[in-house]
């Protein structure tokens, strides 16, 4: 490192260094010129308590535990309206998709927070058998919130599942067996593989 | 004109009694007019869509869909892979993307398909089937094929998100695309003119775990359908279709509308208008009945 370059790094703090290293399109960051057309295009902007342009200028400021434990990157519909929309073509909607990723693989993202446990319920039932099984998705989400409010979720949601069941787009049948793919066994390999490689990339702060 | 031939992604919400199943039958009677044959890519997996990202990192989903697009080279070579699905094509497409973007993604993608003894090249092109119809057809090719012209209904172009962005069709803008009111127009039906909402979303996957939020805005979206005059709306995406239909009782009843507006697909339209009965055009699989469309297909 010449005399230069570790002036430079003194300067830098560490959870943009950390982002850039450990989330998904990470390096990005950097380049937000704060306009704010991320915030205004989002179709649940008003949602957010940190809208994108505001998170990154957070994490430039080293704002680590108010981004990583925000609700904010969970409200990102995946729209792509940020993306196509950004003067400097920031991967917005990636980001927002990493750092929730990295705050979940981190255990410290909000516990509660509903599309957390949705897209982990998402992934567990379609990494399974490797194909959703809709239906099992559907009771899994009724009850994430527990027995009481799972009945109270389901009674409002079954005249909509009778509909789907009427038009023969979902089946009771579904809940036993249901869909999948012929080489389960090879498809968890590649998973594990890939999380495995994952994994060793990581890197410490 | 000579059959075309496709590696077919399908999809989950394509299968046997999924939310998308009479997207499919649409599409098998579409393909039939036109000669397409899908050659379905085997044993083909979930592309965990945009919602699997908080358990799935990024090399996990990038193998997901590398392990399609493996499976693709190895039965289908030669052939471009089509998806139906939105969320389907963007995630196929986006890993081609990185994986041909980047050495050290494609490198770690083969490690882990190692271990179920498959390789990806990402050598194949990744389109939607509305890329089909109007880049490998064009909308005069696909009027030829009209039987009964779907006179006197009113549509509401809603292209919605996925199928339009990142990537969206060669040659239409991100805010205003035009290609939907095309193929109804081609159809013989009446487009709705500036269908403000044409692009915004439904709320993808949050429809599930934001289903307050959501609503909201779906309720705009079918508001501005009924404000532009439509019979019914028309999208080339399943989870729009589902979340724009299925959800206008809760909706009625938290907003006190009186919303019942059909939402069907682009190939539903085609289906009919080329001479296809109300089965084979998956209009039983429709929760809210378009009557005018059922009317003709049913002459």
């Amino acid at each position: 490192m010449s005399a230069n370059t570790a002036v430079v790094e003194r300067y830098r703090n560490s959870f943009l260094k950390e982002v850039e290293a450990n989330v998904e399109e990470g390096q990005w960051v950097k380049m937000c010129m704060q306009c704010g057309v991320c915030s205004g295009s989002c179709p649940l902007g008003p949602a957010w308590d940190h809208p994108p342009q505001e998170i990154f200028m957070m994490i430039r400021a080293g704002k680590r535990d108010e981004v990583l434990t925000s609700s904010s990157m969970w409200m990102c519909t995946s729209c792509y309206n940020c993306i196509v929309r950004c003067p400097r073509e920031l991967p917005i909607t990636h980001i927002m998709h990493g750092l929730a990723n990295y705050a979940h693989r981190l255990g410290i993202a909000p516990k509660n927070q509903p599309t957390r446990k949705f897209a982990k319920l998402f992934w567990d039932n379609l990494s399974k058998k490797g194909r959703v099984n809709e239906l099992k998705l559907g009771i899994a989400l009724y009850f994430m919130n527990g027995l009481v409010s799972g009945i109270k979720t389901a009674l409002k949601m079954a005249p909509l599942g009778i509909n789907m069941v009427k038009t023969k787009r979902m089946s009771p049948m579904e809940y036993f067996g249901g869909h999948g793919i012929k080489d389960t066994k090879g498809l968890h390999a590649i998973l594990k593989k890939a999380r495995e490689i994952e994994a060793a990339k990581m890197q410490k702060f | 004109m000579a059959k075309k031939e496709y590696s077919f992604y399908p999809g989950c919400s394509s299968q046997k009694a999924a939310s998308g199943s009479n997207y499919q039958v649409s599409v098998d009677s579409m393909c039939d007019v036109l000669d397409i044959q899908l050659n379905t890519i085997p044993d083909w997996n979930c592309c965990s869509a945009s919602i699997g990202y908080a358990e799935g990192g990024e090399l996990p989903r990038l193998a997901l869909s590398a392990r399609n697009m493996a499976l693709s080279e190895q039965h289908n070579a030669g052939q471009d892979i089509v998806a139906t699905c939105a969320a389907c094509w963007l995630a196929t497409r986006e890993t081609k993307d990185r994986l041909l973007h980047s050495e050290h993604l494609m490198k770690e993608t083969n490690e882990a398909l190692a271990a179920a003894g498959l390789n990806v090249k990402a050598n194949q092109n990744v389109r939607h089937m509305v890329e089909v119809l109007i880049e490998d057809f064009g909308y005069d090719a696909l009027g030829k094929h009209v039987k009964k012209p779907l006179e006197g209904i009113k549509i509401a172009g809603y292209v919605g998100c996925q199928t339009n962005r990142p990537f969206g069709i060669q040659g239409e803008s991100f805010e205003n695309p035009k290609y939907l009111d095309k193929l109804v127009e081609t159809m013989g039906a009446e487009p709705v003119e500036n269908y403000q909402k044409k692009v915004s979303c439904c709320g993808g996957a949050l429809a599930f775990s934001e289903p307050e939020k959501s609503q909201a805005l779906i309720k705009d979206i079918i508001e501005a359908a009924y404000d532009g005059g439509a019979d019914m709306i028309v999208t080339p995406c399943p989870v729009c279709q589902m979340n724009v239909e299925v959800y206008q009782d809760q909706i009625n009843s938290k907003y006190k509308t009186k919303f019942k507006m059909p939402v069907v697909y682009y190939s539903t339209l085609m289906s009919v208008a080329y001479g296809k009965d109300f089965k084979q055009s998956g209009l039983d699989g429709q929760v809210i009945a378009p009557n005018k469309l059922n009317a003709i297909a049913k002459k």
